[in-house]
């Protein structure tokens, strides 16, 4: 945390920026609190625009089947026939984006690719939410030696650069598998949501709910479950939320690093975008331009999602 | 001052400690452990024993934990695999071109990122700051290396703008004194060979630039904003400052602060992007040693120095960082 003196610490900037969330999570008054923040969020066109994206993704990846015109697999004789290195075929009559560089048809592989990127992107965000909220809910609520332990470990973690910790991780693997690449990336996010409950629960220990619950004689773990997780769920969502964008776009960078899915069959953007996209970069740009243009996309939703929901939450805006 | 500095010192050592700690077991936990790693699956039993035995892992743990840290503590990483030379000529010989690579995309992101964040803050909410922002958002949500493959397919291929890829012509004869090559031409008066070097240094700088640029521009408009909500400089305008004063004694002096811890935190994504822009443009630096160490069947020795390396060189600038902020903010050296 910031010492009085200013001097910043390492990642402190970070641990600055989980604080400010904290603080403008845990206030006590909360469901107002968070009412007037859904009505900041509704009024806000950027937020609306974040939330049709994501939802249109969603849709798109739920029914992928029924709005894709074929299998992602399916190797079409008509398309392989035209197929060389140095010519992929475009767009023809039921093949609307053309080919990749197996004859399959790429608008099918682009929309499942939704499914496929939304499950690396869920998956690596839960894992991380999921081993940081235990991580950071045990140092808060036991305090001690459990918390200085787990904080130091955190401070570990956070002094390689994320996309650096994420590809050691799969480097030191023996191979890489669709897992190995989601833990990694999941992994890199466990501190900041270790520091992020930490912070929260410490913050509700001394306020005025738990401290009723206790004179109440509520048990510690019902205290710790009942009382203080579910207050600090907001400022997990939002991080969630940011994390989801910064989980594709590793993914996709390992997969360019040659650490992704060696699945050849599977159709996530990432690895469209990090392995055929730019190995056919001057044969076929589009192999690049559609997947790529996908992951802004919804990495642009995912953030603006998630920066306005922060914003709504700054007691600062409140009005 | 010294108290401060001697802390963080000490902090820095027990983090790469157990940063260490942590490589060296998990290397160890792979399945079949270093030899199969460095062997492959196919070895024959005799050949596994051997190198066993030559690289001493049939020894305790701790012994092998033991001659670990002091190989390291003395600078001795071993060979590399993949070469057979030692692992600190390598990283010395590829440090200077990441160096290079990653100073310009930092000069980059200030030299355009603050004047850009500081003029968007002051004409907010009109066009200028509303595209500023949506640029930034892009920023951060394009992967980088498909931005360098964009930028190289567009200004290297039809129009021959930029050279596509490496640090300097080939075919240029130029000295090698630092390994910095737009320095060295300076050095040794080839102003030709530093002229072809910051040419090629252009497009992967702007690449390697785009994330912390974006930032910059976020944090140097927010806390502009910050800035000019606060009393002083209601005080400033309200006793007859003329505006320049105030924007360059009150505004930028305040602003600046949190952008410099910014600065120090964006090694960490320029260590990480230069892995990406190093290989979109065959750059030859620590990136490529990293890609190529991971590729070509895994060079643990390398690996192993590199990240240490990189959570060093990021802790140390965060340091250097935290100190200058001393120097910036009288403030900070009172108490």
């Amino acid at each position: 945390m910031s010492r009085p003196g200013g001097i910043s610490t390492l990642a402190d900037h970070k641990r600055r920026r989980i604080d400010e969330l904290i603080a403008r999570t845990a206030e006590p008054g909360g469901v107002s609190l968070i009412r007037d923040a859904g009505r900041r969020l509704l009024r806000n066109p950027t937020a609306i625009v974040g939330a049709v994206i994501i939802l249109l993704f969603l849709i798109i990846a739920i029914f992928a089947p029924l709005v894709a015109p074929h299998d992602p697999v399916q190797r079409f004789p008509e398309l392989t026939r035209d197929l060389t290195v140095d010519s992929i075929p475009g767009a023809t009559a039921g093949h609307p984006l053309g080919s990749d560089p197996l004859g399959r048809d790429f608008a099918s592989r682009m929309i499942y690719g939704a499914r496929q990127t939304l499950f690396v992107g869920v998956l690596a965000t839960l894992i991380g939410l999921l081993l940081g909220v235990l991580f950071g809910a045990l140092a808060g609520a036991f305090g001690g030696w459990v918390d200085a332990l787990v904080m130091r470990l955190t401070d570990v973690m956070l002094a390689l650069p994320s996309l650096l910790l994420a590809i050691t991780l799969v480097a030191l693997a023996s191979r890489s598998t669709q897992w190995t690449v989601i833990i990694a990336v999941a992994v890199v996010n466990v501190p900041i949501f270790a520091r992020l409950l930490r912070g929260s629960m410490l913050a509700q220990r001394e306020s005025d709910h738990v401290l009723a619950a206790r004179a109440l004689g509520v048990k510690r773990r019902d205290i710790v479950l009942r009382h203080m997780l579910p207050n600090s769920l907001t400022a997990v969502i939002v991080q969630a939320t940011l994390t989801f964008a910064v989980a594709i776009l590793d993914a996709a960078a390992l997969s360019f690093l040659g650490l992704g899915d060696p699945d050849i069959n599977r159709a996530e953007w990432g690895l469209m975008l990090g392995v055929d996209g730019v190995r056919y970069f001057e044969v076929r740009p589009e192999l690049a331009y559609y997947p790529a243009l996908a992951i802004i996309v919804v990495a642009l939703g995912f953030t603006l999602l998630g920066e306005s929901i922060r914003e709504a939450l700054d007691p600062k805006n409140r009005r | 001052m010294v108290r401060i500095i001697s802390r963080r010192l000490i902090q820095l050592v027990v983090t790469l400690l157990a940063l260490m700690t942590l490589v060296f077991f998990w290397l160890r936990s792979l399945p079949g452990g270093p030899v199969d790693a460095l062997l492959g699956e196919r070895a024959t039993p005799q050949t596994r024993e051997l190198l066993t035995r030559a690289l001493g892992y049939d020894q305790p743990i701790w012994v092998q934990y033991g001659r670990f840290l002091k190989n390291v503590v003395t600078g001795n990483f071993g060979n590399s695999i993949r070469t057979g030379e030692p692992v600190t000529d390598v990283i010395s010989r590829a440090f200077p071109a990441t160096v290079e690579l990653a100073l310009a995309a930092i000069i980059i992101a200030i030299g355009l990122g603050v004047p850009l964040g500081y003029l968007a803050a002051r004409h907010r909410g009109r066009l200028l700051d509303n595209a500023t922002i949506i640029v930034t958002l892009i920023g951060i949500s394009i992967p980088i290396f498909f931005l360098g493959y964009l930028l190289k397919d567009w200004l290297t291929q039809g129009v021959h703008v930029f050279p596509p890829s490496g640090r300097i012509s080939t075919g240029l004869d130029n000295t090698d004194v630092t390994g910095f090559f737009v320095l060295d031409g300076l050095l040794t008066r080839e102003l030709d060979a530093s002229a072809d070097a910051l040419w090629h240094l252009v497009l992967p700088a702007l690449t390697l630039a785009t994330i912390p640029l974006a930032i910059i521009i976020r944090i140097t408009r927010a806390s502009v904003l910050d800035v000019l909500d606060e009393d002083y400089i209601r005080t400033a305008d309200a006793k007859g400052l003329r505006s320049p004063t105030i924007r360059k004694r009150h505004v930028l002096r305040n602003a600046l602060l949190p952008v410099v811890t910014i600065i120090g935190l964006q090694t960490g994504a320029l260590l990480a992007g230069a892995v990406l822009t190093e290989k979109v443009y065959n750059w030859g630096g620590l990136g490529t040693l990293i890609t190529d160490s991971i590729s070509g069947g895994r060079d643990y020795p390398v690996l192993q120095a590199l990240i240490l390396l990189a959570a060093a060189v990021f802790v140390v600038v965060n340091l250097v960082v935290d100190l200058s902020y001393a120097v910036i903010d009288p403030r900070v050296r009172v108490r």
